[in-house]
């Protein structure tokens, strides 16, 4: 059971098989027994996940199923959740209920899939390692000395260690792509606007995207056809017409022009990691892909670039918490104002604090043109280096992270050997294209490998297809760590 | 460029975060390490490049000025840390 994929798992709720009570509950007990040891979920309410469940078998029995009603779906805490907690992996919200539902979780209730729960994340969404939430560091699946990656880990250990058929996660540098290649899963960041940021607690505005983390592309595809859709709720929300992501899984790859950027394939690449990318190129060759090299020159530049801009837009976002309307307030202070600099001292933690100082210093008189305009033109090198390469190219193709998951303290102490591990990821978010990760293979140690494809905005569907051929010839995405299946 | 702990200071006192002088010493090391990594930006010649402020070239969506949302004051209220006959209470700022 908690090997089937999401399509497999409707046709079981739909043939009665099973009821989404049960499956529910089958998932709650594989979290009760394995949860304590991988701390992916912040949090976990039965009755809750239970009562959903049996909406949704209501509804299945009353023949008005969707093609997912009844698959259990586990949430980053980052998404506002009506009457559950919603951390966002601080202490700033250690309290907070969400009064209302994120757009993204509206769609998945109108969907009829139950919520298994909230899951763990670096706080605020801002880290690689999970280790910044203030509830504890994720643990990887496949060996729990290991980080999982983040921000969204919890998510990707969740679905890596099969406590959950799918999550959502989301991505502002990475933080789909990273977790999902270091835990062994398939996930996907969509192009900027496609999914609606309504509820979902903000890091960085212009580069903050959700979207789906699950085993396969297959199962991506559907829980991106639940998610995407206009929202007049957010101001970037895209107006397009609504598409069907699993239209083209079929299609065979013969003719698809894969690009493979020079820059992703250079020095501070693991040679195990390369490996396996290449293996996996061969394996496209061989379903009938080309490849041609290309050039993401200024691709060099996305880690400042967006250390730039990404704080800056936090120091923005994160001046809300100030101990006034919801959340962590101050337990002793002398005045208003004192209030607001101790509430903001002792709510948010080390990486928080760090990165929204960064941002105050850039955004500040005298630094602005020097730092933030000028991150903002490389932004716009970055993004003409993709436009140019999609000329001669349909989906781009290279490594998710420059290696294998890290053992758990290891980078904590360095905050520029922790941002190195998002190289590859931050250009797709820095220009808002598409961006997906997807295992093909493992190292030495037995950890997972991460692919990643970039593609033109919204080519989605194409990504998908690319990722789910591939998939039908290997089975990188089905291997579950040893002792938990 | 090199930040100082009175740099730090005051760019925590602008973004309302209490430090004292030991956290604003450990600060400024690795505020250091990041800000050099940044200024490898400073070598591009960005001359006649427009700034890329979003992803999408889309303009603001404008709608009728007219009420769409109900009243949330309650619930909203429900969760913050202080509240007394509907309003948000902050220690006195004006005396």
């Amino acid at each position: 059971m908690s090997d089937a994929s999401l399509n497999a798992l409707a046709a079981q709720l739909a043939a009665k098989q099973v009821s989404s009570r049960e499956l529910a509950q089958q998932y709650l007990d594989r979290i009760t027994a394995l949860n304590p040891s991988l701390n992916a979920f912040i949090t976990v309410d039965a009755d809750k996940t239970l009562a959903e469940a049996a909406t949704a078998d209501a509804r299945i029995a009353a023949g008005r199923a969707g093609p997912l009603t009844g698959v259990p779906i586990a949430h980053k805490d980052i998404f506002c959740t009506d009457g559950w907690l919603t951390t966002c992996g601080s202490k700033m919200l250690h309290n907070f209920v969400a009064p209302y539902d994120a757009h993204v979780i509206q769609r998945f209730k109108a969907a009829g899939m139950p919520s298994l729960g909230k899951t763990n994340m670096d706080e605020f969404a801002m880290g690689s390692s999970n280790e910044t939430s203030y509830f504890g560091a994720v643990k990887n699946p496949w060996n729990t000395a290991y980080v999982p990656g983040g921000s969204s880990g919890g998510a990707a250990a969740c679905v890596a260690a099969r406590l959950a058929p799918a999550a959502t996660g989301t991505d502002t540098g990475g933080s789909i792509r990273q977790p999902a290649a270091l835990c062994g899963i398939t996930g996907l960041k969509p192009t900027y606007g496609l999914v609606s940021r309504f509820g979902m607690i903000a890091f960085a505005s212009s580069l903050d995207q959700a979207g789906p983390m699950a085993p396969s592309a297959e199962d991506c595809a559907l829980l991106l056809n639940v998610m995407t859709g206009f929202d007049p709720n957010d101001s970037t929300s895209l107006e397009r017409d609504k598409e069907d992501y699993t239209r083209d899984l079929e299609q065979p790859l013969t003719g698809l022009r894969i690009g493979l950027p020079r820059e992703f394939f250079a020095e501070g690449l693991n040679n195990e990691v390369a490996a396996s990318v290449e293996a996996a190129v061969t394996e496209l060759k061989k379903l009938g892909a080309t490849t041609i090299e290309i050039s993401l020159a200024n691709s060099q530049l996305a880690i400042p670039v967006y250390y730039v801009l990404a704080p800056a837009e936090a120091s923005s976002n994160l001046s809300r918490f100030d101990g006034v309307r919801y959340g962590y307030r101050a337990p002793e202070y002398t005045n208003l104002d004192d209030m607001y600099c101790k509430t903001r001292a002792q709510g948010f933690g080390a990486e928080v604090k760090r990165r929204i100082l960064i941002g105050a210093y850039v955004l500040s008189h005298g630094y602005y043109d020097a730092y933030y305009l000028q991150a903002q033109k490389i932004r716009r090198l970055i993004a003409n280096d993709f436009t140019e390469a999609f000329k001669s190219c349909d989906v781009i193709l290279g490594p998710t992270a420059p290696g294998t998951a890290f053992k758990l303290g290891e980078k904590s102490d360095n905050p520029v050997e922790m941002y190195l591990n998002d190289l590859y990821t931050i250009p797709a978010n820095l220009a808002g294209l598409p961006g997906m990760s997807l295992p093909c293979g493992f190292d030495s140690q037995g950890l997972p490998i991460g692919l990643q494809l970039v593609g033109n905005y919204f080519s989605e569907a194409k990504m998908l297809n690319v990722a789910h051929q591939y998939q039908r010839a290997t089975d990188w995405h089905a291997r579950v760590p040893e002792g938990l299946k | 460029m090199s930040l100082s702990p009175d740099d730090v200071k005051r760019i925590a006192r602008l973004a309302r975060i209490e430090i004292d002088d030991s956290q604003a010493l450990a600060s400024q090391s690795q505020l250091n390490t990041i800000f050099d990594l940044i200024a490898t930006m400073q070598a591009v010649d960005t001359q006649g490049i427009a700034p890329m402020a979003h992803a999408q070239e889309v303009t603001q969506r404008l709608r009728a000025d007219s009420v769409t949302e109900t009243d949330h004051h309650a619930a909203f209220q429900a969760i913050a840390p202080a509240v007394e006959n509907g309003l948000y209470l902050v220690p006195k700022v004006i005396e």
